[in-house]
């Protein structure tokens, strides 16, 4: 009842409130550490960024090639058939310039993050990675790009084994 | 099917901290909610309570941790959560136990507390990244609504300052909602196309905040309301949910095809063939000013790419045409995540039964739609309500 309700309960608090300990409170600080296992579609994908390559997962019914690869298909849920390696190229699909880090913290040299949809998968198919060799102003969904990888010996089985996406060069499609 | 109505609501202030524990602000809302419906713990059959990742507050086992003060001591109770959906969903939960015949009265009460967690709360969000995909770039949560914004603006060709109109509106809308927490009666688009880049096309002012708060709403049989001749009501007529795989890299951002299969099931159940027509108002999810236009899409009450033109038009304001988020939204009341509730389904309610005060729809309105919307990109929850 807003109109007819005249006490709206709650206690604004300011930071200084809790940071200067200027209220009563308490404190705690979780100590948790997690390792995931990859699992079936994710260890190959992983092993394969190694080597330098994309792969993807099929399914016969649909039609589709499914990327990143799953060992399962959601829309025909039936097991997927068989591993295919998709291009390194692809298309930005959309991006954001960031200046905030993980934490939320302003960053000045902004990051050039979004989706890039990879040639050889199903239509609009990626995934999120860094772009780079390009300024914020030069960016612009539809663009093409290719993969710029790490050194092998400096490759971890992770998607960071892509350093980032850049436009293509002369000669490359 | 049994006919349920929701007989009360009640929610505390909206604030980026609040002093209370959320046990004690799911007490005040709880209260007031049974209070305004007339009832008491006694008469209430069972609770469901609606909050999001336990993360938020410290606490595993939150559903239980809030029991007390979300009145559901020893009595069939259920913590449900689907992310930033709760806020409609919880609803839809309490409405089954209702609708089924198991009930005849529900407390629906939903909480969040994000001010614990030290320094910022979205530290939290990196928890619901992918993490063999996603959580190797170090991503920020900010950065989903902009790759989402920039695709839907570029795709359809919108300009940043139709956007805009949408957070001026809200927060505008916002200053006749006591518990708001960032109403502002003088915000022009220009405040924020001028505020601060966080990762573009994102400004400071496209968000809502991080808030602390809680909301209840009760529900009840039509046998129970009209025995207790209960005046102020309004009607569940559809609810629908929906959602979509985590693989969010796999499908275009442009339109919420969730949301729309959501919203078809609950007019389809309110025999709604024509939302445009048939539907007075809206309470869309507009955690970010661009959300609100991609959700009327989604609710089929703009074609795609037509609702920033509406805006622009002023069909959405409080005296437009249709209204959209006339409650301020959680660009101007706050984003408490589930206690959200009290600016969808609380605004409805209070709406369609003549008491939201100065936030009131001057033209008379019957039907409305509330829609909540969560998780990565890819869940929608919906209501409809006729007074």
């Amino acid at each position: 009842m807003t109109a007819r309700i005249s006490r709206w309960p709650g206690v604004e608090l300011s930071a200084a409130d809790l940071n200067e300990r200027k209220v009563t409170q308490t404190r705690f600080r979780p100590d948790a550490k997690y390792a995931w296992s990859a699992g079936e579609a994710m260890s190959r994908f992983l092993a394969e960024l190694q080597n330098g390559r994309l792969i993807a997962r099929s399914c016969r019914r649909c039609e589709r090639i499914l990327f990143p690869p799953r060992m399962f298909c959601e829309e025909c849920f039936r097991p997927t058939d068989e591993w295919i390696f998709i291009q390194d190229t692809g298309t930005i699909e959309t991006f954001s310039v960031s200046y905030l880090d993980t934490d939320a913290k302003r960053i000045a040299e902004p990051i050039l993050v979004g989706v890039v949809s990879l040639d050889g998968a199903s239509p609009k198919m990626g995934m999120m990675h860094f772009f780079g060799e390009m300024t914020k102003d030069e960016i612009r969904i539809g663009m093409r790009l290719k993969a710029e990888w790490r050194p092998p010996r400096e490759r971890q089985g992770s998607v960071l084994d892509i350093r980032y996406f850049r436009p293509l060069r002369k000669g490359e499609q | 099917m049994t006919k349920v109505g929701v007989i009360g609501a009640g929610m505390t202030l909206f604030r980026r901290r609040l002093e209370e524990t959320g046990k004690e602000l799911c007490f005040e809302a709880t209260k007031m909610a049974l209070d305004s419906a007339g009832l008491t713990r006694g008469d209430v059959d069972m609770v469901v309570c609606g909050t999001a990742p336990d993360a938020f507050d410290g606490v595993a086992m939150k559903g239980e941790y809030l029991l007390d003060g979300s009145g559901g001591y020893r009595k069939p109770y259920t913590r449900v959560f689907t992310g930033g959906g709760t806020g409609v969903f919880s609803t839809i939960a309490g409405w089954w136990h209702v609708a089924s015949g198991l009930a005849d009265v529900v407390l629906v009460v939903n909480e969040e507390k994000m001010s614990s967690c030290q320094p910022h709360p979205q530290s939290v969000f990196a928890h619901i990244w992918d993490p063999i995909l996603d959580r190797p770039l170090k991503p920020n949560l900010v950065w989903i609504f902009a790759m989402e914004m920039n695709r839907y603006m570029t795709v359809y060709g919108v300009k940043k300052e139709d956007i805009a109109r949408v957070a001026v509106k809200n927060k505008r809308n916002a200053v006749g909602h006591p518990c708001a927490q960032l109403a502002d009666p003088n915000i022009t688009v220009d405040d924020v196309l001028n505020s601060e880049v966080m990762a573009w096309p994102v400004q400071r002012l496209d968000i809502s905040p991080p808030s602390d708060g809680a909301s209840a709403v009760v529900l009840a049989s039509e046998d129970f309301i009209r025995k207790r001749r209960i005046k102020d009501r309004a009607w569940i007529s559809g609810v629908g949910w929906c959602i979509d795989s985590t693989m969010w890299t796999d499908r275009d951002l442009v339109f919420p095809e969730y949301v729309a299969r959501a919203a078809k099931h609950a007019y389809k159940m309110a025999k709604i063939d024509e939302p445009r027509r048939q539907i007075d108002f809206a309470e869309p999810y507009d955690p970010f000013d661009y959300k609100e236009l991609h959700h009327l899409e989604g609710l089929l009450l703009a074609d795609k790419g037509e609702a920033p033109i509406l805006t622009r038009e002023g069909v959405t304001e409080r005296d437009g045409k249709m209204p959209v988020c006339p409650s301020g939204g959680l660009l101007g009341v706050g984003n408490p995540i589930a206690a959200t509730m009290g600016m969808k389904i609380g605004e409805l309610f209070w709406q369609l039964t003549g008491q939201a005060g100065k936030r009131q729809i001057p033209h008379e309105v019957h039907t409305g739609v509330s829609q909540a919307w969560g998780d990565l990109m890819q869940y929608g929850s919906v209501v409809v309500m006729r007074g």
